[in-house]
């Protein structure tokens, strides 16, 4: 991903209105999403766009992702 | 250096609750709006709020603005000035009905009605029994809240700036706002908006702790810029905390998972609470709870490593039980404490939650300063609302419920009262030649500075500080010793180093430049408490036990005033709390028990 739109995509991740979601986001931009495809990373960026009660509800598990496309990158997220 | 100067009658710095309340006021009144926020309005930290907003509807059962009154300044613990809060009481009705009309999705009743749910310390009749005042929309009231206004908003034209950081204040010679400077993230451009009216609704600070509940963006960039620019902040010894927030993380754990069972232990495994309520145990109050926690901590019996959590146990509890009246709480354990609490306690700490204190206003919304022996001159063209502003509705400790609501109440009267300025049609007040050059230069120092400390270091150096030395629980020897350590971790921030050094979106210059806010309100939060010698609301002091003399260690003689920060020298002031309400008799002093 280009330099810029990390950097967009780095603020839509650590600045959230969920503390759950800042904490979620922040730790797969860490530990994960270095290790994405080209393809994946743009999944997560889509991702990141979600509103935070929807996202939340997803990485929690309380509720399932039906984009087929994007439901690799929840389950990532997710953590057992 | 050519700077870019936008002409609006009114900005408003943030796009939360009180922003969007204040912007339909101007927007509405046809004059030329303009909202910064550093994230999508929708995004911002009122989104977490699920409680619910306060109003004395008398839906369910009878209700009156009086009691809620009463419950407001007994919540207070007598800080809070009395015709501010009669004011907002009295104002709930009418903007929680507003905001029904702005189409936000209350609960209903079967007849129609916004539905009300029991709240802590919501009663009727004085304090006698408890009442059913506070309106939702299921578990999205501040979700719903921030859709229904920011729709509004869009449809009177307001003018949004999203990824926008505000960075300075802008007074003229005579003291006068006349507005602020801010940078566009995506390309790095600082820019003046200069106005007629400035409003601050930019949330709370509580990032300034290492554990706490809210979201990474409470980083009190108003009450910085306030600060910087010569503006006092008040009561900022005043910070709510909660008793379980998960360690390390911060993610609230709700009360009722100690009302369904759930035990507290130290690292000996022991029912602490057993030793400090010996009848209610771990369903004692908010405060007796954290305040043991924190006692358990500090006396070194704390879990882990560092023995720095004690834990919360409900592997006793039937999972089917976990799992039907406890949702979430499952998820939010093994997402943040990576403990199946099914199998494992969850790792807890005291955990803050709210500020009460801010920057200083009147009820209408007003900033308010010192001035040649009154406390309360106007800063012509400056309004303030919402978290980060100090009406003082909250005073030593918020009722549950109230912050949704004050947010609401002086997010309009600040719009409405700026409005009325503005109606003389006064022309645009001049800028100074200078507008821009402080955060010029601030943004300069950032970018060329070799060899100092990294943002990620200082911000854990001064919630680390702030955590060990002025947290739920205050101890005369740690405070003296933290306003030293906090006043050393500023020459940290002043001396900020980041790697990248590029224009366009460099979030690495931006959390610097919000770092240089949470010292400001570090060093408020802490000088503030170290000064204030007895026990009131959320600021308790182990040198000001409960006494017959002084009852929860309030000491009303001496102690009965607002406390003032100036960030110039680091002094405190106090000014004298309000104790006269707008149109009914005062509530008269009493010991705060429940
Ligand atoms: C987990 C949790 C649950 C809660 N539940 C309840 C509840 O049930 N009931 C209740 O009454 N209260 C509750 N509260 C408290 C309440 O949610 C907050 O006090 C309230 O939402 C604050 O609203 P605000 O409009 O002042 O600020 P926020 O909603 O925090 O908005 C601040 C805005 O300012 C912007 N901003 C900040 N700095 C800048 C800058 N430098 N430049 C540009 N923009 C900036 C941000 O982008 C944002 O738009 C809860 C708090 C938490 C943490």
């Amino acid at each position: 991903m280009q330099r810029e739109a990390y950097e967009r995509l780095r603020w839509r991740c650590i600045r959230r209105g969920l503390l759950e979601v800042d904490l979620a986001l922040t730790r797969f931009l860490e530990e994960t999403f270095d290790r994405l495809s080209e393809a994946e990373q743009q999944a997560f960026a889509e991702l990141a766009d979600y509103e935070d009660l929807e996202l939340w509800h997803l990485i929690s598990g309380q509720a399932e992702c039906e984009d087929a496309r994007l439901a690799p990158i929840v389950a990532m997220l997710r953590k057992s | 250096m050519n700077i870019p100067v936008l002409k609006f009658d009114a900005v408003i710095v943030g796009a939360g609750g009180a922003g969007l309340r204040s912007a339909i006021q101007l927007s509405e009144a046809g004059l030329k709006t303009a909202v910064l926020s550093k994230v999508f309005p929708t995004r911002s930290h009122t989104v977490a709020a699920q409680g619910g907003v306060a109003a004395s509807l008398g839906n369910s059962e009878e209700d009156h603005w009086r009691w809620h009154m009463y419950d407001t300044v007994k919540g207070s613990d007598w800080l809070g000035d009395q015709d501010a809060i009669e004011f907002m009481c009295k104002k709930a009705v009418e903007v929680v009905v507003e905001l029904e009309h702005y189409g936000m999705p209350f609960d209903r009743t079967d007849n129609g009605k916004i539905y009300q749910r029991p709240f802590g310390g919501h009663m009727s009749n004085f304090g006698e029994k408890p009442v059913r005042r506070s309106c939702a929309a299921a578990d999205r009231t501040g979700h719903a809240m921030l859709h229904a206004m920011y729709q509004r908003n869009v449809k009177a034209n307001t003018q949004f700036f999203v990824e926008w950081m505000a960075l300075d204040l802008i007074r003229d010679s005579e003291g006068h706002v006349v507005g602020v400077t801010a940078m566009e993230m995506e390309t790095g451009q600082v820019v003046i908006f200069h106005t007629r009216a400035t409003i601050f609704a930019t949330g709370g600070a509580g990032r300034i702790y290492a554990s706490s509940t809210n979201a990474f963006i409470n980083t009190g960039d108003g009450l910085g810029m306030a600060a910087r620019a010569g503006i006092p902040l008040e009561d900022m010894e005043f910070w709510q905390f909660h008793p379980t927030g998960v360690a390390g993380a911060g993610v609230l754990i709700t009360e009722g998972v100690r009302g369904e069972g759930g035990i507290l232990r130290n690292a000996s495994k022991e029912r602490f609470m057993e030793r400090y309520a010996p009848n209610a145990k771990d369903l004692a109050s908010r405060d007796v709870v954290a305040r043991a926690m924190a006692t358990e901590i500090k006396e070194g019996r704390g879990c882990g490593p560092n023995k720095d959590y004690v834990l919360l146990d409900i592997t006793h509890l039937d999972p089917a039980t976990i799992m039907k009246r406890l949702p979430g709480i499952r998820e939010i354990s093994i997402q943040f404490a990576g403990v199946d609490p099914i199998k494992e306690p969850i790792p807890v700490v005291p955990t803050c939650h709210y500020q009460m204190g801010g920057i200083p206003t009147n009820y209408s919304g007003r900033v308010v300063v010192p001035k040649d022996g009154d406390y309360n001159t106007v800063v012509p063209g400056f309004y303030a609302a919402g978290e980060c502003a100090c009406a003082s509705v909250h005073g030593a400790n918020r009722l549950g419920t109230n912050s949704l609501l004050d947010l609401l109440v002086f997010g309009k009267s600040a719009g409405d009262s700026a409005v009325e300025d503005l109606k003389s049609g006064k022309a645009h007040r001049d800028l100074p030649k200078d507008a821009a050059d402080f955060s010029l230069a601030r943004i300069d120092a950032i970018n060329k500075r070799k060899g100092g400390a990294s943002v990620h270091e200082a911000r854990l150096a001064i919630q680390r500080t702030m955590q060990d030395h002025a947290g739920v629980f205050r101890f005369a020897d740690m405070l003296k010793k933290g306003v030293t350590q906090i006043l050393e971790v500023e020459k940290m921030v002043e001396n900020l180093e980041i790697k990248d050094k590029s224009l366009v979106w460099n979030t690495a210059r931006v959390e610097a430049l919000e770092t240089e806010n949470l010292i400001e309100v570090a060093k408020a939060t802490m000088i503030s408490a170290e000064a204030r010698k007895e026990s009131r609301g959320a600021h308790v002091r182990d040198d000001a036990p409960d006494t017959p003399e002084f009852p929860n260690g309030r000491n009303d003689k001496e102690w009965l005033k607002h406390t003032l920060w100036h960030r110039e020298g680091n002094k405190i002031e106090y000014k004298p709390v309000n104790l006269t309400p707008l149109t009914v008799e005062t509530v008269e002093l009493k010991t705060r028990s429940y």
